[in-house]
């Protein structure tokens, strides 16, 4: 290890943020020789203490409602593991007036893999070339078959399981066997061929058989809860123990970065934190930057990293910086299935998610909005919760023997469908500095502007009517709500009108991301096509920010392949005495 | 009990070995599903013994256990909402939650004076059929529809049937009665069993 001065250390290479980017980097870096130090905002992750898995609700006095009832119809249980949160005490983030946005973050080790739902689909070769396909937007300066390797690296190494299907522009897998289907399943999928809707086993990050040192899925349902066994993909389960094991590996917990430090060639020098446990402010010196803190937070540390060389924020000559920022379009219909009171009593677990989805199925076609979504679905004979039967109660009123009977015979019978798809970048939509407010670090704020387009709407209004004919060919009628919360609402003869309006908030799907994008013009794009800052060369950024589309598919397993595509560039240019 | 669920101790073992054989498994140590364990057991004892109720006074929580119990009630396949603790699942949550401590703490009081305005009696007192009517009038949104004076009765009774309902189903007993069979280690997922029609 090299040494200015007795007390500066020079790592070989320093990564802000311990989820699926920067895990990744952490394993592909440390496994090639570099010596790496991580940043992770939150604390440590602890599987003995943290972890939730197996637990009854009526083990917890508050039954999984929380003090107060605060949980109750959240997100979040006291039956989740530390998983992140929309707010953070102390950590605020702002909104344009008239706009709105939720940003869900995740100061623990494994950042948002610790949360995500392990759905692990390949971005296709069209979502590469989305303004060569069809005009809008910007193509990526990479192509599919460039990311390809990247994708099997990945999928190898972590787990996921799928099936060979061949659909156009939903690319198959290195897989590992798909569950069987849920009752559930069984039933949409059936409804789905009769539609000709194209409904196959989804593709999670979850293991159907050993791999790597790690065992099988137990079939708990229970991702959420942490998986002792780590049959699931976390970052913090999965990536940085192999990173720890090659001894190159130093987590610093506890340290928000605060600013990025340039010297005088204009080449990052050191990251300045705030030790959240004395509250004291620290450097790390390193000879090359990996930013992986999530999409927003990595534009936010650029924007704050202001210097006379940068003063725009450090490699934000372009301005670009926080632009292009999107998040999946989301949109929710549960339905009523009355012929599932037959199903007996079983075991309907399965994985930590569904079993079964139905990816764009009308690619190519002529549609009334560009690009296409995906949909997932689930519901049925869950472990029952606090909340789990409002829907029923608010329906069937009254109380008694009547009521209890009422409440095991439709318990089960409801399933949720959610559309995911893609936004299409718009100059209304990007995040900036707040120019009034810091956290309580001193640090500056992420301000939020927001709008969804035409196609945006369009999109939503048909995933509603998609969902609603699913429903209506499996045999069962519409009823609101969502997956986890099935009610009865105002809404149940299906005024279409009011069903257009259910488009999901800006940024609730978590799936923002665009904010740091790749290109080839140096005007018009942050990083180059090896995710390393165009002006900056000692500079990579590896979470979702680099993305210059949204496709329909969830982006984390996309955020590990090009996370490790770049860190081996890194490496290369690493040994090349490059940096 | 299928045949292919193991045992929490026998997978705890074999994640053990797997651990001193290399694996870069984050593991459970024994002791620590033994903390959960004790700690689960030390909250039981804490109940055991009368129950002081931690919101309502004790004539309140009388009622409240009346009215789950009637919400819920003891039939030949499971004991009610009593047996199964949703009682003091409310009054927890109540003593914690200020919205709760109006809409419960004042709906029963409600309860009671609208009782004593009808039948002449707090509504412990009135008579099983009395108690009837009343809670038909409130167990139902039309009637608060038709009669404006009955709305913050029937608000107050479908949030106490909700938490009711909450307090029963995920209980041993309410989880059991729905045929819950997951939250369990199995080898494989079968898959949908024969379902008729499906």
């Amino acid at each position: 290890m090299l040494q200015l001065n007795p007390t500066r250390k020079i790592y070989d290479v320093c990564i802000i943020g311990s989820g699926a980017g920067g895990g990744t980097a952490a394993k592909v870096l440390a496994e090639g020789g570099l010596n790496i130090v991580m940043l992770e905002a939150g604390p440590r992750l602890n599987p003995e203490k943290d972890f939730k898995e197996h637990v009854w609700p009526y083990q917890l006095a508050h039954r999984g409602a929380g003090v107060g009832a605060k949980l109750r119809l959240q997100m979040n249980s006291e039956f989740m593991a530390p998983n992140g949160a929309w707010e953070i005490e102390g950590e605020p983030y702002t909104t344009a007036p008239g706009t709105s946005f939720r940003w869900f973050r995740s100061r623990i080790e494994g950042g948002r893999t610790n949360h995500y739902g392990r759905i692990s689909l390949r971005f296709g070769p069209a979502d590469f070339k989305a303004h060569s396909t069809d005009g809008m937007g910007d193509d990526w300066p990479i192509t599919y078959e460039e990311l390809a390797p990247y994708y099997d690296k990945v999928e190898s190494f972590i787990g996921v399981f799928g099936s060979k299907e061949n659909i156009p522009n939903a690319p198959d897998g290195v897989f590992l066997p798909p569950p069987h289907p849920r009752c559930t399943e069984t039933l949409i999928k059936k409804a789905c061929d009769n539609l000709k809707i194209t409904c196959i086993p989804s593709r999670m990050a979850i293991l159907t058989k050993p791999l790597n040192g790690r065992d099988a899925c137990h079939y708990c349902a229970q991702c959420g809860r942490g998986c002792r066994s780590a049959s699931n993909f976390s970052s913090s389960q999965v990536m940085i123990p192999p990173a720890a094991a090659t001894g190159r590996f130093t987590m610093i917990a506890g340290a928000m970065a605060r600013e990025l430090l340039v010297d005088k060639s204009g080449k990052v020098e050191s990251v300045s934190y705030i030790d959240k446990t004395t509250g004291s402010e620290q450097r790390v010196y390193a000879r090359a930057f990996v930013v992986a803190a999530s999409a927003c937070e990595s534009a936010r540390l650029l924007l704050n990293s202001r210097s006379p060389l940068f003063p725009n924020g450090l490699a934000n000559s372009s301005g670009v910086v926080g632009r292009y920022l999107t998040d999946s379009v989301g949109s929710d219909l549960a339905g009523h299935f009355p012929q599932l009171e037959k199903m007996p009593p079983h075991n309907h677990d399965g994985v930590g998610g569904m079993h079964m989805y139905m990816p764009w199925w009308r690619f190519g076609q002529k549609n009334d909005f560009l690009r296409g979504y995906h949909i997932e679905f689930g519901g049925g004979r869950d472990l029952p919760g606090v909340g789990s039967f409002d829907g029923v109660c608010a329906e069937h009123e009254g109380y008694g023997a009547e009521l209890k009977q009422k409440c095991r015979s439709s318990y089960g019978t409801f399933i949720g469908f959610s559309g995911r798809g893609e936004m299409i970048p718009n100059d209304k939509s990007y995040c900036d500095l707040d120019p009034k407010v810091v956290d309580r670090w001193g640090i500056p704020v992420l301000r939020f502007h927001w709008q969804w387009g035409e196609n945006e709407i369009k999109m939503a209004q048909d995933m509603r009517k998609t969902f609603r004919s699913i429903i209506e060919a499996a045999g069962g009628t519409v009823i609101g709500g969502t997956r986890r919360h099935p009610q009865a609402t105002a809404n149940q003869n299906g005024d279409p009108a009011q069903d257009a309006a259910k488009l999901s908030e800006p940024g609730a799907v978590i799936h923002e991301l665009g904010t740091v994008r790749m290109g080839s013009d140096r005007k018009t794009s942050v990083l180059n096509k090896n995710c390393q800052a165009h002006e900056v060369k000692n500079l990579f950024v590896a979470d979702a920010a680099p993305f210059v589309t949204n496709p329909d598919k969830n982006p984390t397993l996309s955020i590990m392949a090009l996370s490790w595509r770049t860190s081996e560039y890194l490496i290369d240019q690493a040994k090349k005495g490059e940096l | 009990m299928t045949t292919d669920s193991v045992s929490r101790r026998a997978v705890l073992k074999s994640i053990s070995i797997g651990a001193a054989v290399g694996s870069v498994l984050r593991i459970i140590p024994l002791q620590a599903a033994e903390h959960l364990h004790n700690a689960i057991q030390a909250e039981k004892a804490d109940a055991a013994g009368a129950y002081s109720p931690k919101f309502f006074s004790v004539q309140q929580f009388k009622t409240l256990q009346s009215l789950c119990e009637t919400i819920l009630p003891a039939d030949s396949d499971s004991g009610g909402a009593i047996e199964a603790g949703a009682p003091e699942f409310i009054d927890l949550l109540t003593s914690e939650n200020p919205e709760y401590q109006s809409k419960l703490g004042g709906g029963l009081k409600w309860l009671d004076s609208t009782s004593a305005k009808r039948y002449k009696n707090p509504y412990l007192d009135c008579t099983p059929q009395q108690q009837k009517e009343i809670l038909d009038l409130i167990a139902y949104r039309e009637n608060a529809a038709k009669d404006n004076q009955l709305s913050q009765g029937v608000e107050f009774f479908s949030l106490l049937r909700n938490l009711t309902a909450d307090g029963f189903f995920t209980s041993k007993i309410g989880i059991k009665y729905l045929g819950y069979k997951g939250n369990t280690y199995r080898l494989e997922f079968p898959g949908c069993p024969p379902v008729p029609g499906l």
